[in-house]
């Protein structure tokens, strides 16, 4: 037994494949122990890009730190006025014919460019002249309210006032104060951002990749099969949008299309049952089930890996393609990865948010879920088959 | 004396292992062959007969490589040649190699007489598809063979045919040297008498000038070479005429080769078959002496340790052994009583 | 290199050449009549006919022999001749479809499981490709220890099987001792072939079938394989059936042979008879067909234009 386990573990590839495999096994089992929130409650309101939500409420509660970062002013400069909106300084001196040689868009330039913006623009004018590249409403408001927040002064004091009338209490806001984000009542981290319904999307891949898992393991003969698929659509069509839970569907995906495999293993057999140690065991008075577990099985074992892997893509593959054309598992119950995909289409991920984060992490959960089994796969040939052993 | 059509010097070839070993299949061999004339090498498997085989083609492919020696076919040193001038100049139109189980290389798909164009292809003969087919049909009639044959594909014919068919295709050029690894090891009896009266008659009508004929059924030798070569772990052991070599084997290994001769004849049966016992040796690592002396019965200690000679003893007779061929002689007689 | 000079560079001493009688192929009962003996397997118009999709095949047909106890028999015929469905039908691996074997006389029974695995406790065989008898996956001492099972030693102590198995390796010429715990792929041909008579060795059957058990071996390992043979049939009193095309090999072993060609058995009786004084056609031309020694080969009795597979 350690002697197969070392065999197993031989090979490089395996290693990596598994590796990989175990990596996304135990993130998909362990996630939901620290993250209990269900993954189909919209938190965000619309697609929102990966990153960490704070809220400002909160922040605003919590006790206060005195922190003295030295780049906190340029942060802040950069952050009222970004680097994209002083280009588009920039871009309007240069179409209304100022010089701007010896500006650029760095911290050390930006006082400069304000002196010359506000030598220069005024709202009326923009108006009036329609100035190359600001000649619509849309850019000119634009101009408007990048004015306007310039004329804020950065450093200005600020307060917070909580609470209403009487027992109001105002409490004073220093640059140098700071919360600690743990503090925080409420953040979100959200790594991967919102889907269209505002769900975390990380939390739904880590769901969709789970209960696709759990199926593979449960049900013990999921395979698909691409020549099905008509039947599929048709049988799913005909049960109606209420049945199709998700085990359903795994158990139909199942049911047509074992054919294959069955075929090809039975053939495989037939051709191992004819074989010179086959008939010397039988010689030997070995029972049929001996027979089949130490003389067939072995010698088709890397047939039927390799079939089952091939089969859980395209079984994955199916299960995408029927729910993109909306004949997949109730929506509402859980997600998959394949009504991810949906979503991510009917709500323009690709098209009109750019919203990447979506269904890329989808399409690459369904590449190494393939790509991890296949590298086992390849690896385990010395397991194999022993007369490839060193 | 007749001209010689392969004369081959002290060729040395080796394999080298994935492991980056050195092992010479092939030691010093030397050995010619004259107009009209065929050698039969006979070996148990892993003595080196079908390396030699292949490195007498010139062309060498990894992780089999040229070490020494020179190659020399109807005046023409091959030797060291460029792999690439090999194959238009030699292969096919010097040298034809029929490896073991050739019939099976023939692809399915394709009809027999496409063959024969690949093989003038190949070889940038200025010939059309006609002139082509007038050839193939010339040949195939004189060499018995159907000109039906080569409108069929592959496996449309029998195994005995099929072999024939790969000798015809392989030899269309009329090289000098035919070299056929266990040409009819794979065929049954009757088969394999049909693929020999072939072979015999294109020796005897030119199409090839001389022939190599491998394999370990020694009665085949003996009814199809003029001389019989008996190869043990990479070095000649001794060379004769068929006759010699059956009736009166000099070295202790041909006789106990041709001791173990089962033939269906009267006086089979009252004769012990002897056995050889022991296993040739490991060539990456070759015993200092004589490479034979484990199994030999009449090994002494000095054998073990001195490398013997190839001694020529006339009339192309030779054999590797320290021992005189009287003294080796009195004991044969000794044994036999 | 070669050098003229005969004279001789060591002294050979007649005395000291080591006279080893293992070396010759035994030859005990060369002579026996074994007519006389009880009957062990024979069989009356068997016949095994196989159907796929329109096309029957008739493999075996209507064959009829008599094989007595302690005897050598060969079987000779070319490939496609039929003697593999025949052997299998020996072994009681495959059915006939028509006509009757009979064990020791009596008409065989093998219809049950437990019937089955009784008549393999008397009959065994060897098959033809060494590589391919062994289960790749298990080293080759479990081969062993299963025939020890078989022989009902499954609880003798571990000291007892191993001086058992280096015993039966001792009778083929191998080191038990070296070839512990290694996988078939790491021996080579004859050694594997060797090993399962190594097998038969422990098994002792009374019946064994030898289906061309030497045709992948070289000519000079071959006469090392017969002569294990021969010898466990001297000292156990096994029947041997012998299932060859080399019929150079069949005419010196046996002691009685039977021609078989598509089918049938067209010549059968002593070597002698049949092979030097062949009366049916076929066996006629089969002979005529094998390269000899001391009788010419012709050659020009051959059809060349026959090309139909």
């Amino acid at each position: 037994m350690k002697n197969m386990l070392r065999n197993v573990f031989h090979s490089p590839r395996f290693v990596v494949g598994f590796t990989i495999f175990m990596v996304m096994l135990l993130t998909v089992l362990i996630y939901p122990y620290f993250i209990t929130r269900d993954p189909l409650l919209g938190i965000g309101k619309g697609f929102l890009e990966p990153g960490t939500y704070v809220s400002v409420y909160d922040t605003n509660n919590a006790g206060t730190y005195r922190v003295e970062l030295p780049e906190a002013n340029e942060n802040r400069l950069e952050s009222t006025i970004p680097v994209k909106d002083r280009q588009t300084m920039l871009d309007f001196l240069k179409a209304k014919g100022v010089d701007v040689s010896a500006l650029d868009t760095s911290n050390e330039k930006f006082h400069e460019l304000i002196e010359v913006w506000k030598e220069n623009y005024d709202e009326a004018d923009a108006k009036k002249n329609k100035y190359e590249g600001f000649s619509t409403q849309a850019k000119r408001n634009e101009l408007r309210r990048l004015n306007n927040r310039l004329s804020e002064d950065t450093s200005a004091a600020m307060s917070v006032t909580k609470g209403e009338g009487d027992s109001a209490t105002t409490t004073a806001v220093a640059g140098s104060d700071y919360v600690k984000v743990d503090e925080v009542a409420n953040s979100i981290n959200l790594p991967l951002g919102t889907d269209n319904f505002g769900r975390d999307t990380l939390t739904e891949l880590v769901k969709a990749t789970g209960i696709l898992d759990d199926i593979l393991m449960f049900i013990a003969n999921i395979f698909t099969v691409i020549p099905g698929f008509v039947l599929l659509i048709l049988i799913y069509s005909a049960l109606g949008a209420e049945s199709r839970g998700i085990v359903t569907c795994a158990v139909i995906i199942g049911i047509t299309s074992w054919v294959w495999t069955a075929r090809s293993v039975r053939s495989q057999v037939i051709s191992l049952r004819n074989r010179d140690h086959v008939n010397l065991s039988k010689l030997s008075g070995h029972s049929l089930f001996r027979i089949v577990t130490t003389d067939i099985l072995p010698y088709i074992a890397s047939y039927v890996v390799m079939a089952f892997i091939l089969q859980v893509s395209s079984g994955i593959l199916a299960e995408a393609q029927l729910s993109m054309l909306g004949l997949g598992p109730n929506p509402n119950e859980l997600p998959t990865l394949g009504l991810m995909m949906n979503w991510a289409k009917l709500f323009g991920a690709y098209t009109s948010s750019n919203a990447w984060w979506a269904y890329f992490p989808v399409i690459l959960m369904i590449a190494l879920i393939s790509f991890s089994l296949n590298l086992m796969n390849t690896g385990l040939d010395q397991v194999f088959n022993p007369t490839l052993r060193d | 004396m007749a001209k010689k059509m392969l004369e081959v010097h002290e060729l040395t070839t080796k394999y080298i292992t994935r492991q980056g070993e050195d092992v010479y299949s092939v030691d010093h061999v030397s050995l010619d062959i004259e107009e009209g004339k065929s050698l039969g090498i006979a070996g148990e498997s892993g003595c080196g007969k079908s390396t030699l085989a292949l490195s007498l083609m010139g062309y060498y492919f990894p992780p089999l490589h040229y070490t020494s020696g020179e190659i020399i076919i109807d005046g023409k040193n091959i030797s060291g040649m460029d792999p690439d001038v090999v194959r238009k100049t030699v292969l096919g139109s010097e040298v034809a190699y029929i490896p073991q189980a050739a019939m099976n290389a023939l692809n399915p798909t394709r009809k027999v007489g496409k063959f024969i164009e690949d093989v003038i292809e190949a070889h940038e003969l200025p010939m059309d598809k006609k002139q082509i087919r007038e050839m193939a049909e010339q040949r195939f009639a004189k060499l018995g063979l159907p000109v039906e044959a080569l409108d069929k594909y592959s496996v449309e014919l029998s195994g005995g045919m099929r072999q024939r068919v790969v000798i015809a295709i392989s030899t269309i050029l009329s090289p000098k040297v035919l070299i056929a690894d266990e040409p009819s090891s794979a065929l049954d009896v009757t088969s394999q008498k049909m693929v020999i009266k072939m072979m015999k008659d294109m020796l005897a009508n030119g199409m090839v000038k001389s022939m190599i004929f491998i394999t370990h059924e020694l009665p085949l030798l003996y009814n199809v070479t003029d001389d019989i070569m008996v190869m043990y772990a990479g070095q000649i052991v001794e060379r004769g005429t068929a006759h010699e070599m059956v009736f009166d084997p000099i070295h202790p290994y041909s006789r106990g080769l041709m001791r173990s001769i089962l033939v269906p004849e009267e006086g089979t049966r009252d004769v012990k078959l002897t056995a050889i016992p022991g296993t040739p040796p490991n060539l990456k690592h070759p015993p200092a002496g004589c490479r034979f002396a484990d199994r030999c019965r009449y090994a002494t200690p000095a054998c073990k340790v001195q490398q013997p000679p190839l001694f020529d003893i006339g009339g192309g007779r030779t054999y590797r052994c320290s021992f005189s061929v009287d003294q080796l002689k009195e004991v044969y007689a000794h044994e036999d009583e | 290199m070669k050098t003229n000079e005969n004279k001789p560079a060591v002294s050979l001493d007649k005395e000291t050449v080591s006279a080893d009688t293992r070396e010759s192929v035994s030859f005990g009962t060369r002579d026996k009549d074994f007519t006389k003996e009880p009957l062990c397997l024979s069989g009356r118009g068997v016949t095994r006919v196989f159907q796929t999709g329109k096309v029957t095949t008739v493999a075996v047909d209507h064959v009829d022999f008599d094989f007595h106890k302690g005897e050598l028999i060969s079987i000779v015929g070319e490939s496609g001749s039929g003697k593999t469905t025949l052997s299998k039908m020996l072994l009681g691996l495959l059915e006939p479809t028509d006509g009757e074997i009979m064990f020791q006389g009596k008409p065989r029974d093998i219809s049950t499981g437990a019937k089955k695995r009784e008549y393999w406790k008397g009959i065994q065989a060897i098959f033809q490709d060494p590589f391919s008898s062994y289960n790749v996956f298990h080293k080759i001492d479990s081969v062993l220890l299963d025939c020890i099972d078989m022989r009902g030693g499954r609880n003798l102590p571990k000291e007892k099987k191993i001086e058992m198995m280096t015993e039966a390796c001792g009778f083929v010429n191998l080191k038990f001792a070296e070839l512990t715990n290694k996988y078939p792929f790491e021996l080579s041909g004859g050694q594997m072939q060797r090993l399962m008579i190594a097998r038969i060795f422990l098994l002792k059957p009374s019946i064994l079938l030898a289906d061309e058990p030497t045709s992948m071996i070289d000519a000079c390992s071959r006469a090392t394989i017969l002569d294990m043979l021969l010898k466990l049939r001297d000292e156990t009193g096994m029947t041997v059936i012998f299932i060859t095309h080399d019929i150079g090999l069949a005419y010196y072993i046996s002691d009685s042979v039977y021609i078989m060609e598509h089918g049938k058995f067209v010549e059968s009786g002593k070597p002698d008879k049949v092979m030097l004084e062949p009366e049916a056609p076929y066996t006629k031309r089969l002979i005529s067909d094998v390269p000899k020694i001391h009788e010419p080969w012709d050659l020009s009795t051959v059809d060349l234009l026959n090309y139909q597979s």
